[in-house]
This record gives structure tokens, C-alpha cells and sequence, in this order.
């Protein structure tokens, strides 16, 4: 990929980050340096795809260790979960036989798994000797008869979130707009209600927890075309362009597939949230409003009435309990502000929560949401965000899987909010399962146990200790 | 001897193999107030940390020098000399250790030049060691990385020249050279067995002391929170032995003793009866004491176990994937108590395989394993947390073993070396064989009459209460 296009990609004009004077995805240094690369980035956001084979181009380093780490669930194929890697040889590099390797790859995929697309990922050591991954692309799907489609995305180009963007560009330029979507099966229409196409960009149904959120979308008439791209099929992205509307719902990520919809083919978009009450109900109110059906507006508002007074029910137990509760959270982009208000939801405090990600406009959300005082946090070293915790009296520690240990290290109470996580939290539903594993690592009764010396360590309250241990009424 | 299959796909499926700077990297945790910075794109590292955090359920030190699209091309020589400076500032560690990566392999670069450069340009850090090794991860895998990094610690760690001789000949010292296969429960074992000889174990690298699970005093700590500290390093050449464990190590061990002047005795694991004898054979000779009662009493229980549990273990057909050291090691191990390696895949080719009690044997990933297991009707799957899939498919059992084991707690810490481990191993094996065991098909002849709906009916007919 050339310098240019890499920096139009950083050049995201729908990214608030950019507004600034600078750039918003700034470079890395040697020796101080967290987070994924480019292809990680790339990879993650397309492997949910359930029906595509995703051969990972590269010596092992790139797929041996990455290969059915997430926790993306499907409801059909599990084709996405079979890791594929070309797996390079000192031979196909010193002689330039990647690209022979690939092209073969490609078929001994296609004839054993029957993909529906090939998706090649390339990385960084044939980038370096010039593996031309577009061509082979172009001649194994000539050959071939499937669709096989290049994502250059070499992890020296950059950070994790440029890997997005890159893998939302390739979906752009050979995915999307390949086809027209079915018409709605006639066993799927009900009287009365008119069916909008709807897009959903940077949802992955991270432990099936979309299917907490899905059975309302049918039930309000909105049918997904695709989302993009958790429990994905390759025909659903190929019909994208034409939906009514689309919502981008994590952080930034794909956001340039939501821009390039509505400038190319008219879909307008807004972003959201799965996670909270109110904001789960403000993304069906968002999707009327673009949508621009009354009938469906007033439906909408009856789910929504329907939901949060069944869910406020089965929360009240729980509020009790919870309430005022301080939570550090340390968390990237949009999940800054969405998860706050799902804590907010359940009744706790959030005292601060981690900025690095976010752009100007979620920052001026979380001031909106958890007023101006709000401490935000820009530094996320171990060190930084133990004292952040101590400095604020918090109770939890709320972050992604990377954080995990350096929290239970220094015996903190601790949630995964991230993509490894095993549970599911979108939706009025997954409000249930927030609340009872938020609540299963604060009254852990383990804390308290692990904190305490040893009794041999303790110092005695008073006098001998055997004495008082000895005495009868003591 | 077995046949060695060679890789025959042009595209590895569900792939057995963890890179070489991964391998590189763990052998370096287990070193004392150590970091790990790979030379490559920041995703080397991203995976390779989430690979070990997810295997130890610890936090895991590792850096990048985040080599980006101009240096990768212009050089990325100033990215070491600048992370070695930022990683010495920050956290003072006692040692850096720097695998290489495809990356910076292909790009060229040449580390040991880098690092007489950084301790030209810093000679304030001189009191930080710093380890080069070549690590690409287009050749070798995990096992191989972590080899490659001991004997480069040991090349640059260790003075060259005759170590304290004459305390040497009295000396209760025993090294211990000890290959990625170990688990950190593994190295405890290891630990316990040679004290009991009244000897002192050096272990390199330590990764019982660093990788074991355990919380600290202090909250958090930017380097290894345990391991073998830098002067032990340097003290190998006192000691009255050094025991090799893996034949992975055997290029690292050549150096040692050449370099320290300490005779060696090399096991290629320590998994089951004769190899656990061989080496309680070898740790008395080297003490000069008899074999002490307690080990005795663990043997006899080992013994004991095998006699029990040959009813499972006989005639069971096993399919193994692992990397060549543990491959050999669970292959004779299981073949010791009557099993049968019926599916065999090593992530890379080694001499080792030589000498597995197998027909053959194929260099592949774990398509290969299901491929095979399911043509030889293998009865149990022993590989990694990846094989849990395939292990379905085949509804066969899974026995977890090496990396990754990440939907599993506690595999770091399991011991299968030694007379105890083995005999846990064997119990275990045994359980899941019980658990999956497929009773024959009911015949009901035809002349029986009356007794077709008992089973159903027994619960109401018993009087349980009904829902």
C-alpha cells in the first residue's frame, strides 16, 4: 500500500480526531508500545464473517497465534473459526514463492471447505518482498470461480484501528454493492407492519450478545440486510448499499463504510450503543427517526416502554445491592460513554473513565453524561491506572482483557468488557447478565481473603495473640 | 522409527505451531526482573502477549520496537537502539532480551551489531544485559525460539573461561537446563526431586519461579516477577552437574559445558516410570546418596496406578500433536502403559522424532491430527486448546498438552514429570477413557416379555415426586 493511501485512510473526514490539529492516530514508539497492528485490526474486523475462508498470508507468527481467539459467535457456518494461513517457509521467502503458495492455498481452500469468498489477508514480511497479493487474487478467483478479494494490510502500515479502516475500505471497493438483496420471504410478512432495510457497521456479536437485541429488530419490521460483521454471510455484505439506514455502533472503527454508504449510494447513518438501557432505546428511536415511518415510530415506542419496564423489573434486585458502587473504567472510543450509561442504568458511579481512544465528540458526551468534573483518564500503563483506582476510591476496575491481570494481580475487583469476553451485555437482556457478573466479582468473597496477611503476618490486636485466642470469653 | 511425512498443503489448516519469537520470549520470562522486546510491527508482540496471557492467566511483560512502513523499509535500526534506551529508563531491568522476528529477518537487520552499538551510545546502561537472538518466525516454532534463546542467554550471560574449580568437585550445585515442554508445575516438580538429594538446583530458565501463579506484595511490576536471576547465570560453572531436559536444548547444552567445564547428563523428558528412574538414578549418583524413602514410597504409587489403570490405557489408540520434545515425551509415555500412537503430527521436523514409538509421523497442523485420528479411529486426542474442535468432531476426548491452553485453567501449573505427575497423568487419562466409554447396544430378545417400559416408568412408579 502506498504512503498516500495510508494517509487518506488516517485521513478518516467522518473522524472527529481529525478535526483537530492533529492527527488522531499518532505513531508508535519503540519500547512503549501496546495494541495490535494493522492486520490485527483488519482481521478482526472481517473474520466474524461466518461463510468466507480467511487465509491469513504469512509466516505463523501472524495467524499461529491469533487464529479463533475471539469470541464472534455465528448462527449458521463455523467456517470463520478454521484458521487458514499460507504459514511461509524460509524457502518461499528467500526464493519469492509466497505468491505460488498463496495461489494453491487458495484452491486447496476452495476445495476442501466450499467458502462462499476467499478473503486474503496480507502481512508484513511478503509485503516486504512484494508478494502482488491483488493479482493473485484476481487470477485464483478467475480461475477458481470464487470470489477472491485482496485485504492489504501489512501490520507495519500501522495501529489496530487503521486495520479497520482498511478492511472496511476492501469491503467498500469489492464487496459491497455486488449484489441485490432478496426479497422478503413471503412467510416473513406480517399485516400491518412495512419492512426497512437496516445496515448495523462495527457490531460483532461478541459472545452472541446481538441476539439479545435481534428478536426486536423483527419484531419491529426491520430487517438487518447485513451487519457488519458479526454472524455476517458474504451475500448479506455484498447487499449493503442498499439499505434505508445504517447504524455504526463500536467506536470509530468502520466508520468510513457508513460515510462512503451515504455519499456513494444515499444510506443515511448514525451512531449508537447495544449497551444500556437508555441508549438501546435510543438506537431503535434513531433508526424511526431515519427512517422516517410514524407507524413505526409509534410501535417502536411501545417496545421500548414494554422492555425497559420489564427490564427495570428484573434489575431492582440487583440496584440495591449495586448502588453507589465507583467504577474506574478503562475502556476505548464510543464504549467510553456507552457503557457509562449502562452503569448508570444499574445505579453505580462511574468516577473516571479512559479517554485514549476517544474522540473530542465522546468526550464532550461523557462531560454531557457524567458531568464536567469528570476525570478522564489518558494513561493507561498498569501503574497508572492502579493509582487512577486508588486516587478515586473505586470499587471495580472496568476494561478490556489487557487489563484483566494487572487488576486481579492487585486483587481488584475486575470486568471484561472487551472482544475475549465469554459473556454477552447488548440489549435490555444483556443488561441482566452486566448486572449479575458486575456483582459476582464485587461480593466475591475471595477479595477480602487474599488481602488480609497471613495470620502468622498479622500483628496481634493486643498482647499475646495466643492468649487471646486461648482466652475462653476473649 | 517412524516415517517422517513431510508438509504436503500449501495451506496449513488450523495451524499446531506458535512462532519462534513467542518460544524466544517465554524462555526469556523465565528470567529475573527481565523484559522481552521483539524487533518487529507491534502486532508481533500484541499476539504474542495475548497468546501467554490467555495460556498463564498472568500479566506478561513484552515490548515492541513497533517497527512502521518507513522504517521496515529506510531501517529500522534506531527503533532497537530506542526502545533498549526507553525500556532502561522506565523500569531499570536486569535484562532485555531481543528475539528477532519474520519482520526484521527479512528486512535484514543484524541485532548483535545493535546492541554494541546501544552500548556504545549508552554506556550509562551497561549495568542492563542485553540478549540477541534470531528468531524468525518463518522457520522453527515455539520450541525451537525458546532453544535459540537459551543458548543465546547462556552465550551472553555466561563468562567464557574455567568457572571456581576447586570449589567445583564439593559443590551441591546442579544446573538445569529446561525445555519449553516443562510447565511451570513441571519445573517445581523438578525443583523437589533434586533437593531431596540434598542438592541445589539452578534452573534455566526458571519459569517455576516466574510464571507459577502467584500474587505478589507489591501491585503491579513492568518486569517478570520471578525467574533466574542474572548472577545465577553467571555462577553455572559451579556447579557438579548440569541435567539437560529436551533434546530442543541439546545445542544450548553443547555451549554450557563447553563454556563452564560442568559434565552433563541429558534426558529427553521426564514422563513416566523409566525416564523418572533414569533420572532418580542419575541425581544419586551425582549426590552420592541413596535414593531417599519418600521417593520410593512415589514410585511404588506410580506402579500402583500403572497396574490400575492399564485397563484404560491398553490397547488405547491415541492421536498426539505437539512440538517435537513433548510429541516424543507423551508418545513414549503413553506407548509405556500399552497405548498405541495411531495419528502423530509434530509442528516441525526434529531428530527427535526419530525415536517416537509411532508409524509415522507428519510435519502438519491439526487438520492433519483430525485427518489421521479419524481414519485410525484414535480413542483419545492429546494436543492444545485449539484441538478442542476437532476433539468434538471426532467425540473423542481431549487431554490438553502444551500451547495454547487457554479454555483451561490451571494447565501451566500441572505437573507431568516425576513419579507423582505421571501418576495423576495416568488417573486422568483413565477418567476421561471411563467417561467416554461406549456400552454395546442394547439386544432385547424376543421372547422377553413385560419388562419394555420399566425404566421409563421407574421414577413415578418409585414414588418420586413428580413435576
Amino acid at each position: 500500500m502506498k504512503t498516500a493511501e495510508i494517509a487518506e485512510l488516517l485521513n478518516e473526514p467522518a473522524c472527529a480526531h481529525n478535526r483537530n490539529e492533529k492527527s488522531g492516530c499518532a505513531r508508535t514508539k519503540p519500547g512503549a508500545t501496546a495494541g495490535g497492528c494493522s492486520f490485527d485490526g483488519a482481521q478482526i474486523a472481517l473474520l466474524p464473517i461466518a461463510d468466507v475462508a480467511h487465509i491469513v498470508h504469512g509466516p505463523i507468527g501472524c495467524a499461529g497465534a491469533s487464529w479463533d481467539n475471539r469470541g464472534a459467535r455465528s448462527s449458521g457456518p463455523a467456517l470463520y473459526r478454521i484458521g487458514m494461513t499460507t504459514d511461509l517457509t524460509e524457502q518461499d521467502v528467500i526464493m519469492g514463492r509466497g505468491e505460488k503458495r498463496l495461489f494453491l492455498a487458495i484452491k486447496q481452500a476452495i476445495d476442501d471447505y466450499a467458502p462462499k469468498a476467499v478473503f486474503l489477508y496480507s502481512t508484513c514480511v511478503p509485503a516486504l518482498i512484494g508478494d502482488d497479493i491483488e493479482a493473485v487474487a484476481r487470477a485464483a478467483s478467475a480461475r477458481w470461480g470464487v470470489p477472491v478479494l485482496p485485504v492489504d494490510c501489512a501490520g507495519f502500515y500501522g495501529t489496530k484501528n487503521l486495520g479497520n479502516r482498511i478492511a472496511g475500505e476492501a469491503m467498500f471497493k469489492y464487496v459491497i454493492g455486488t449484489r441485490e438483496p432478496a426479497p422478503v420471504a413471503a412467510s416473513a410478512h406480517r399485516p400491518g407492519i412495512r419492512v426497512h432495510d437496516v445496515n448495523l457497521i462495527g457490531e460483532y456479536n461478541i459472545a452472541g450478545e446481538f441476539w439479545h437485541v435481534a428478536p426486536l429488530f423483527d419484531e419491529l419490521g426491520l430487517r438487518i440486510l447485513c451487519t457488519l460483521s458479526g454472524d455476517a454471510r458474504f451475500h448479506e455484505v455484498q447487499t449493503m448499499h442498499r439499505a434505508q439506514a445504517s447504524m455504526v455502533v463500536c467506536a470509530k472503527a468502520l466508520l468510513n463504510v457508513a460515510r462512503k454508504l451515504e455519499s456513494d449510494f444515499g444510506v443515511p447513518f448514525f451512531e449508537g450503543s447495544f449497551y444500556g438501557i437508555s441508549d438501546t432505546s435510543q438506537a431503535f428511536r434513531d433508526f424511526a427517526r431515519l427512517l422516517g415511518d410514524d407507524d413505526l415510530a409509534a410501535r417502536t415506542e411501545a417496545m421500548i416502554a414494554r422492555e425497559e419496564r420489564s427490564v427495570r423489573a428484573a434489575l431492582e434486585p440487583w440496584q440495591a445491592r449495586l448502588a453507589g458502587k465507583r467504577v474506574l473504567l478503562y475502556t476505548g472510543g464510543v464504549k467510553s460513554w456507552s457503557v457509562v450509561s449502562a452503569l448508570q442504568d444499574l445505579g453505580m458511579t462511574v468516577v473516571a473513565t479512559g479517554t485514549n481512544k476517544s474522540t473530542e465528540e465522546d468526550k464532550a458526551r461523557i462531560r454531557e453524561i457524567m458531568g464536567e468534573a469528570t476525570k478522564m483518564i489518558t494513561d493507561g500503563s498498569p501503574q497508572a491506572l492502579l493509582q487512577a483506582y486508588r486516587d478515586h476510591q473505586a470499587d471495580i476496575l472496568i476494561a478490556g482483557g489487557r487489563n484483566l491481570y494487572t487488576a486481579l494481580k492487585a486483587r481488584i475487583p475486575f470486568l471484561d468488557i472487551n472482544q475475549e469476553r465469554e459473556f454477552g451485555y447488548a440489549g435490555y437482556g444483556g443488561m441482566l447478565e452486566l448486572v449479575r457478573q458486575v456483582a459476582l466479582t464485587l461480593e466475591s468473597p475471595v477479595w477480602q481473603k487474599v488481602r488480609a496477611p497471613a495470620p502468622w503476618h498479622a500483628t496481634p490486636p493486643a498482647g499475646d495473640a495466643l492468649a487471646v485466642a486461648g482466652a475462653p470469653d476473649a | 522409527m517412524p516415517e517422517i511425512l513431510k508438509r504436503a498443503k500449501p495451506l496449513a489448516v488450523n495451524p499446531l505451531k506458535a512462532s519462534q519469537p513467542i518460544g524466544a520470549a517465554l524462555a526469556f520470562l523465565g528470567l529475573r526482573r527481565t523484559i522481552p522486546m521483539l524487533h518487529g510491527s507491534q502486532g508481533c508482540t500484541a499476539f504474542g502477549k495475548v497468546f501467554l496471557v490467555r495460556h498463564f492467566r498472568e500479566p506478561i511483560p513484552l515490548q515492541t520496537t513497533a517497527m512502521d512502513q518507513v522504517s521496515s523499509i529506510m531501517s529500522a535500526d534506531e527503533n532497537v537502539i530506542e526502545g533498549l534506551r526507553v525500556l532502561c529508563e522506565k523500569s531499570r531491568p536486569e535484562i532485555i532480551g531481543l528475539p528477532t522476528t519474520g519482520l526484521s529477518e527479512t528486512e535484514g537487520c543484524d541485532v548483535p551489531r545493535l546492541v554494541r552499538e546501544f552500548r556504545h551510545r549508552h554506556p550509562e546502561f551497561a549495568s542492563t544485559a542485553v540478549v540477541p537472538v534470531n528468531t524468525p518466525d518463518y522457520s522453527g516454532c515455539l520450541e525451537s525460539g525458546f532453544a535459540l534463546a537459551v543458548e543465546a542467554i547462556i552465550d551472553t550471560l555466561l563468562p567464557a573461561g574455567p568457572g571456581p574449580a576447586p570449589a567445583a568437585s564439593r559443590s551441591r550445585q546442579v544446573n538445569v537446563l529446561a525445555s519449553s515442554m516443562l510447565t511451570p508445575g513441571d519445573i517445581e516438580a523438578i525443583k523437589e526431586w533434586i533437593e531431596a538429594f540434598g542438592l541445589q538446583p539452578v534452573v534455566l530458565p526458571d519459569l517455576g519461579d516466574s510464571l507459577d501463579g502467584h500474587l505478589i506484595d507489591q501491585d503491579s511490576t513492568p518486569l517478570t516477577l520471578g525467574g533466574t536471576p542474572k548472577a545465577a547465570i553467571a555462577a553455572l560453572s559451579g556447579a557438579a552437574a548440569t541435567v539437560v531436559i529436551g533434546r530442543s536444548l541439546h545445542k544450548a547444552a553443547d555451549l554450557l559445558r563447553a563454556r563452564s567445564g560442568v559434565p552433563d547428563c541429558r534426558f529427553d523428558h521426564l514422563l513416566g516410570l523409566d525416564a523418572c528412574d533414569a533420572f532418580t538414578l542419575a541425581l544419586s549418583e551425582v549426590s552420592g546418596q541413596p535414593v531417599p524413602p519418600a521417593i520410593e514410597r512415589q514410585r511404588a504409587q506410580l506402579q500402583d496406578a500403572m497396574v490400575d489403570t492399564h485397563f484404560m490405557t491398553g490397547f488405547l489408540r491415541i492421536g498426539i500433536a505437539a512440538d517435537p520434545d513433548l510429541l516424543l515425551a507423551l508418545g513414549q509415555f503413553l506407548a509405556g502403559v500399552g497405548g498405541e500412537i495411531v495419528a502423530a503430527v509434530a509442528s516441525t521436523r526434529a531428530e527427535v522424532l526419530a525415536d517416537l514409538p509411532a508409524a509415522c509421523v507428519r510435519i502438519g497442523d491439526l487438520e492433519d491430527l483430525e485427518h489421521a485420528a479419524r481414519a485410525q479411529r484414535a480413542q483419545l486426542i492429546v494436543a492444545n486448546s485449539h484441538a478442542a474442535p476437532s476433539a468434538q468432531r471426532l467425540q473423542v476426548p481431549l487431554l490438553r498438552a502444551g500451547f495454547p491452553q487457554y479454555d483451561w485453567v490451571g494447565g501451566y501449573a500441572r505437573a507431568w514429570v516425576g513419579y507423582r505427575g505421571a501418576r495423576q497423568a495416568l488417573f486422568d487419562i483413565a477418567n476421561l477413557v471411563l467417561g467416554n466409554h461406549h456400552d454395546l447396544p442394547v439386544y432385547r430378545s424376543i421372547y422377553r416379555v413385560g419388562d419394555v417400559d420399566t425404566l421409563a416408568r421407574a421414577p413415578s412408579g418409585a414414588g418420586l415426586v413428580r413435576q
